[in-house]
């Protein structure tokens, strides 16, 4: 994978607009159309976020010319993502006890709290 | 959302994985977020004190953290070293340039291993509203190089994982 394709590639999910229409596109294919309508943005706004992904690899356009589905490449987001999984890896696990242990250090104020007769 | 139970008798520990985000920003910085039912000053604690890091800094299941190092001030630096059960090890040290308690702490970050070249730095903030705190913390690397490298000693794991975590990372936040 060329640096300057991964480049492209964050840049593109660096927006929101752009991370949405990701989104909906993991649920199926869709049309320009069907894209514009939950987003309150002209058709020619989003075939401009439409090329950027496209031109990052993490979307193609179908056959059919009337429609031109849009759908996900799923592979060079995957390998995006996968940055972002090794930090969900290890902090996941140690967050989840991080919140054991801050119950045990509250339980333990509260204790000192009673022993000093308050409440 | 549980922010009101102030009294902490019916306090429902938080889900199986909290209320954990992480995105990216831009190309080469992510942003992870997490909420913790202890004020900020404990939580500060937890994160800054060798003796309560060691309890829980620990990544997946198998790992401990035998060396612990914490100078903090600013120009002071940390030093961790894991140890997992099967022997390997993994070493993180890294310098504080900014320490505000209890709501920031910046910090570099370089692992022993060749994970990603050069430094990260790390800004970590800590708000609290109603007695609960969320941790924000952003990770910049210091390159794209670093990321790239990041992502290729991933690869050699497969990326079949990371597709099941799709929505949740493009879920807008």
């Amino acid at each position: 994978m060329a640096t300057a394709n991964l480049d492209a590639t964050f840049a593109a999910l660096a927006d929101p607009t752009r991370r949405a229409i990701l989104a909906r596109l993991a649920k199926g294919e869709a049309s320009v159309m069907d894209l514009a309508k939950p987003f309150d943005m002209s058709q020619p706004a989003i075939s401009k976020h439409l090329k950027v992904l496209e031109r990052a690899g993490l979307i193609s356009a179908g056959q059919d010319a009337q429609r031109r589905p849009r759908r996900l490449e799923p592979k060079p987001l995957a390998q995006a993502t996968e940055w972002l999984e090794r930090y969900r890896k290890f902090w996941e696990p140690s967050f989840n006890r991080l919140d054991n242990l801050l119950e045990e250090l509250n339980n333990e104020e509260k204790r000192k709290e009673k022993r000093h007769g308050r409440r | 959302m549980a922010g009101d139970e102030r009294q902490g008798t019916k306090m429902s520990p938080a889900k199986p994985g909290g209320d954990f985000k992480i995105s990216p920003h831009g190309d080469r910085e992510i942003v992870m977020t997490r909420s913790f039912n202890a004020p900020r000053q404990m939580v500060f604690d937890a994160m800054t004190k060798p003796e309560l890091i060691q309890r829980w800094l620990l990544g997946p299941d198998g790992w401990t953290m035998p060396i612990c190092e914490v100078d903090l001030r600013v120009g002071g630096s940390y030093r961790y070293v894991w140890r997992h059960s099967d022997g390997k090890e993994m070493g993180v040290r890294g310098t504080f340039r900014e320490i505000v308690p209890p709501g920031k702490i910046v910090h570099t970050e370089r692992f022993d291993q060749p994970w990603y070249p050069g430094e990260a730095i790390i800004t970590a903030i800590l708000t609290e509203t109603a007695g609960r705190t969320t941790l924000r913390s952003t990770i910049q690397l210091s390159s794209t190089e670093g990321r790239d490298g990041m992502l290729k000693s991933g690869m050699e794991r497969g990326v079949a994982r990371s597709y099941d975590r799709l929505e949740e990372i493009l879920a807008t936040n």
